[in-house]
């Protein structure tokens, strides 16, 4: 297994273990009333228990129980009969407690496995140790606000389903593939929107490095609230390099917590061990245990949606798509819901995954865009697929019809219309190119028809030129042909 | 004049509903019994006149309008521990002085649907947090009695004000024995309900497993018309009991032929917690009472009463060094004057904000739940209560009622025991199990030991709290020791 890692980092072997915060989709918090919604003004979304009056009581949100559980379900794990809320005790000014509430001991899941697949095509089982329900923290505002702090507690309360992976990755690589594969996951099931910039989903990674060979584990650091995938990626390298430095100059990897600072691309020790807090957990008994019966698992478990690995084998079997383009669509649900549009208004799924893994990805890549951000929409891509199957124009036509899209300039049917670009389907007006062609290359015609067959292209190509593209290939091809006889 | 100081909430409720006298009327007279005598008292930290004649005028309307609820009308006080929007909610601490609640306690919400008028905020304990209401940021409060005494803790100033009717009732919360300890001490009826049955929300925490708010008043009769109001489930209070609220006043009458009174032997046998032999006698003196009234006395055990005092004293503290950590000088309450730094913020504000019992307390919670000693304190002291709780189960599997003494003394002096955390704490011997195990229980007044009052304890299974007020109230209709006035506020 650590053979590539080996030529990756010499002799060391890396260990990685994630902790995912997963903000659910909930309307209303974890334990009030008041909206979750993003970007509000600092401080309007907040009830009297969020900013914990005096005398205020938590009340469970139901919904967030039932989307943790439906993770539960997803992953196969253990969902447990009894949980139990804890309170984890700490002073810090977003937090209006003085204590955060969570689960400790009885988290609602337990034991579960994702599968990740590795750069090399082989799979690989990451074990998932448990998944907590727990109540996010609010914001300090350090600037704007000279020699003092703003505190901003619409995002305390905020449910969260906090993802703890065993320490199973063995690469940055690993890691990252991992994250992705929980992070499309929870937005298949609906309990998480997936968005990284606004902190909906963000991790903390335990990296430690150890002589490949060695059974023990070596002392891990832990990098606190990394936010993209870019970021998992070099900071756990980052990370790794310097432990191992540290190492082979015969230091010591303290265990700590360490801020990986993006800018700088460098981690550096926000506390160690020593000043860790101790969190004196004790259950709340301001909440009752939350109980889970083997029904509600079932119910909860019956209406799990379509998970990305079934859609990816349905996608090969009940498509006929390649393994590859069907794992690139199923990666991303809004990805795959854009195909599952387009398949359908063109009836073409073939044509439809080649299209969306090829010219439409490389769109998104270049602007460096998600697909829910993309100018040409499903039914748009849809009616420019279509007029491709129809023979309105050429695939080679279709890209520029697609750029003009993608500038806004319309439908596939406005484009092709405004410019002109409707593929000749006319053989009248075909044979006359195909004519005036050979009628100007009499020495190249008399090569074809004896048999240099590599002249067509030649003959195809000028009478295409000709006609800009718009002649039908196929239709010049068999006229060709014809005046051959 | 007329005395209606002289009447109880029963009474009161009656001539309000007859006409016979208008909520103003009565609202405006025990606000000047209040002004008049409440300097010797000090038990209210908050008299809101304004508000309380709104209040009664509101309520004469309805009155007029005919079918108002029975409470209608009828002055109370609450103890400064609920949530009142719009007034000070103080908590009887530094920390709350300058905190107005912007939202009602849910006992308020209902008691202003109840029609009550509120008088004002009852002198407490700092954060409940006392026997005696010498830990209150106020001062202490002094027993009607006898001026020198306490009037227990931590809801004294609820006990005091009714003692002396300068209310006709109150309310109180109860964690260790702070309903029934102060209405003993000063002569009056308490009760605390089953752990659920009263919501807490709204109510400032003090150990969230144990608290749970109750009426005090001048009887059981009283006191089951104020629980009427307040009982029922929230759906704020997670752990507030979904069941239906019975009729409290309805079973009064029942006859208690055939009752079967439980008396633990290790609530009279004690020795060690400075049982007074005057005040065990007066105890079993109202023992006979109920043998005469067909009642049947059986001994019984609590084998594990003797752990109640410890165990309080982990669990408590761990709950409440958590529930007070939201007093940190950054939204709301006390903060202390130029922090340097955040650390200076925190540790001088609840320095400073907090009394020598609240911070004792916080620091033996927090050391209670430490790592590396939550397993031999936090945890074993759980493990115990459940212990506790069995112990009780079992016994009424042959009771219908247990009663026993509710303090080992009456009321000691002001300033007696300020010195000595442990046997304040020992005034809580009997009241303690109770909490733990979250039954119900009542205190009523059964005589005096050299003028002051003496209380007995009735404790009662899971949601009986009926059948309590039932017993209670048979009593009183025998005896009037809970018609006794203390001499100086007649």
């Amino acid at each position: 297994m650590s053979s590539a890692m080996n030529s990756e980092w010499g002799k060391w072997e890396v260990v990685i273990g994630l902790e995912i915060h997963a903000q659910l989709a909930t309307r209303s918090k974890i334990f009030s009333g008041a909206s979750t919604a993003y970007g509000a003004e600092p401080n309007t979304q907040t009830s009297v228990v969020d900013i914990a009056l005096p005398g205020v009581l938590p009340v469970l949100n139901k919904e967030a129980v039932h989307m943790a559980v439906k993770f539960g379900m997803a992953i196969d794990a253990e969902v447990a009969d009894r949980s139990v809320f804890a309170r984890k005790n700490y002073f810090y000014p977003d937090l209006p407690k003085g204590y955060q509430i969570s689960q400790f001991d009885l988290p609602i899941v337990g034991l579960g496995s994702i599968d990740i697949e590795l750069e090399n095509g082989d799979k690989k089982t990451i074990g998932v140790t448990r998944a907590h329900l727990e109540e996010d923290a609010g914001k300090s505002l350090h600037e704007d606000y000279a020699g003092m702090t703003g505190i901003d507690l619409n995002r305390a309360g905020t449910p969260l389903l906090e993802i703890v992976s065993e320490p199973d990755m063995r690469s940055a690589k690993e890691a990252v593939a991992y994250m992705k594969k929980i992070h499309t996951l929870v937005q298949y099931i609906g309990i998480c929107d997936g968005n990284m910039q606004e902190g909906s989903f963000r991790c903390d990674a335990n990296v430690s490095v150890r002589p490949a060979g060695q059974e023990e584990y070596g002392t891990r650091a832990e990098l606190k609230n990394i936010n993209s995938f870019r970021f998992v990626e070099r900071a756990i390298n980052i990370e790794v390099e310097r432990q191992i430095d540290l190492i082979e100059d015969g230091g010591e990897v303290v265990q700590e917590t360490r801020l990986y600072d993006s800018v700088k691309n460098e981690t550096r020790s926000m506390r160690s061990k020593e000043e860790a807090n101790d969190y004196r957990y004790f259950p709340d008994p301001d909440l009752l245990p939350v109980m889970i019966t083997e029904e509600y698992r079932q119910q909860v478990r019956a209406e799990l949606p379509e998970l990305p690995e079934q859609k990816q084998q349905r996608y090969i079997d009940e498509l006929s798509l390649s393994a590859y383009d069907a794992g690139v669509i199923t990666a991303s649900l809004a990805l795959s819901s854009y195909f599952d549009t387009v398949a359908e208004k063109t009836g073409d799924a073939k044509l439809s995954a080649n299209w969306i893994t090829g010219e439409l990805s490389a769109r998104l890549n270049r602007e460096e865009i998600e697909i829910d951000k993309a100018p040409v929409d499903a039914e748009a891509f849809a009616q420019l697929l279509s007029r491709i199957s129809d023979n309105t124009i050429s695939g080679k036509i279709a890209k520029d019809v697609l750029d003009a899209m993608w500038e806004g300039e319309g439908s596939a049917d406005d484009v092709i219309e405004s410019k002109g670009l409707k593929q000749i389907t006319d053989t009248g007006a075909i044979e006359a190119f195909v004519d005036e062609v050979i009628a100007n290359n009499p020495s190249q015609f008399e090569e074809l028809k004896g048999g240099k067959d590599k002249m067509m292209g030649f003959f195809v190509g000028q009478v295409m030129k000709m006609s800009k593209g718009k002649a039908n290939p196929a239709q010049v091809n068999e006229l060709i042909r014809s005046k051959m006889k | 004049m007329s005395m209606y100081h002289t009447k109880t909430v029963t009474e009161l409720s009656a001539m309000l509903q007859a006409g016979e006298v208008s909520s103003v009327e009565l609202t405006r007279y025990f606000l000047d019994r209040i002004k008049n005598s409440d300097d010797k008292l000090n038990s209210f930290i908050t008299v809101c006149e304004e508000q309380a004649l709104a209040q009664a005028r509101e309520s004469d309307e309805k009155l007029k309008a005919g079918n108002a609820p029975a409470l209608t009308g009828v002055p109370v006080a609450h103890k400064d521990i609920f949530c009142t929007d719009g007034v000070k909610t103080s908590c009887g601490s530094k920390m709350l002085d300058n905190f107005i609640s912007p939202y009602d306690a849910t006992v308020i919400t209902n008691m202003r649907k109840a029609g009550v008028v509120m008088l004002g905020k009852t002198n407490m304990d700092e954060f409940a947090m006392g026997s005696s209401n010498e830990t209150s940021y106020y001062g202490a409060v002094k027993n009607p009695w006898n001026l020198k005494a306490v009037p227990g803790g931590s809801s004294g100033g609820s006990a005091s004000a009714v003692a002396a009717r300068l209310a006709p009732a109150s309310t109180g919360t109860d964690t260790g024995g702070s309903i029934r300890q102060p209405a003993a001490f000063c002569g009056i009826t308490g009760l605390k309900p089953t752990y659920g049955r009263v919501s807490r929300f709204g109510m400032i925490a003090f150990a969230s497993s144990l608290d749970q708010a109750g009426p005090m008043g001048q009887s059981a009769s009283d006191c089951a018309l104020l629980l009427n109001a307040m009982a029922g489930f929230d759906e704020k209070d997670s752990t507030s009991i979904e069941k239906s609220v019975p009729d409290y006043s309805a079973d009064l009458d029942e006859p208690l032929a055939g009752l079967k009174i439980g008396l633990p032997k290790e609530y009279f046998d004690h020795k060690e917690g400075g049982m007074n032999a005057d005040v065990e006698a007066t105890v079993k003196t109202a023992l006979e009472q109920y043998k005469s009234m067909g009642a049947e006395l059986i001994e019984i055990e609590l084998p594990n009463s003797n752990l109640s005092v410890p165990v309080y004293y982990v669990v408590a503290p761990a709950e409440c060094s958590a529930n007070l950590s939201r007093f940190d000088g950054v939204r709301y309450g006390y903060r202390c004057e130029d922090p340097k730094d955040l650390n200076d913020l925190y540790t001088r504000s609840r320095g400073e904000g907090f009394g020598a019992e609240v911070q004792r307390r916080i620091m033996v919670g927090a050391y209670a739940l430490s790592s590396g000693y939550y397993d031999a304190y936090y945890l074993k002291a759980q493990q115990l209560r459940h212990l506790i709780s069995d112990d009780f189960k079992k016994a009424y599997e042959k009771v219908d009622v247990i009663m026993a003494p509710v303090t080992p003394e009456t009321a000691f002096n002001i300033g007696e025991k300020t010195d000595d955390p442990i046997s304040m704490y020992l005034s809580d011997i009997f009241t303690i199990a109770v909490n733990l195990a979250g039954i119900p229980a009542m205190s009523i007044p059964v005589g005096f030991v050299e003028g002051m009052p003496v209380g007995m304890q009735i404790m009662g299974n899971y949601f009986e709290e009926a059948k309590l007020l039932n017993v209670a109230h048979q009593y009183q209709q025998q005896t009037d020791w809970h018609k006794q006035m203390p001499e100086e506020f007649k």
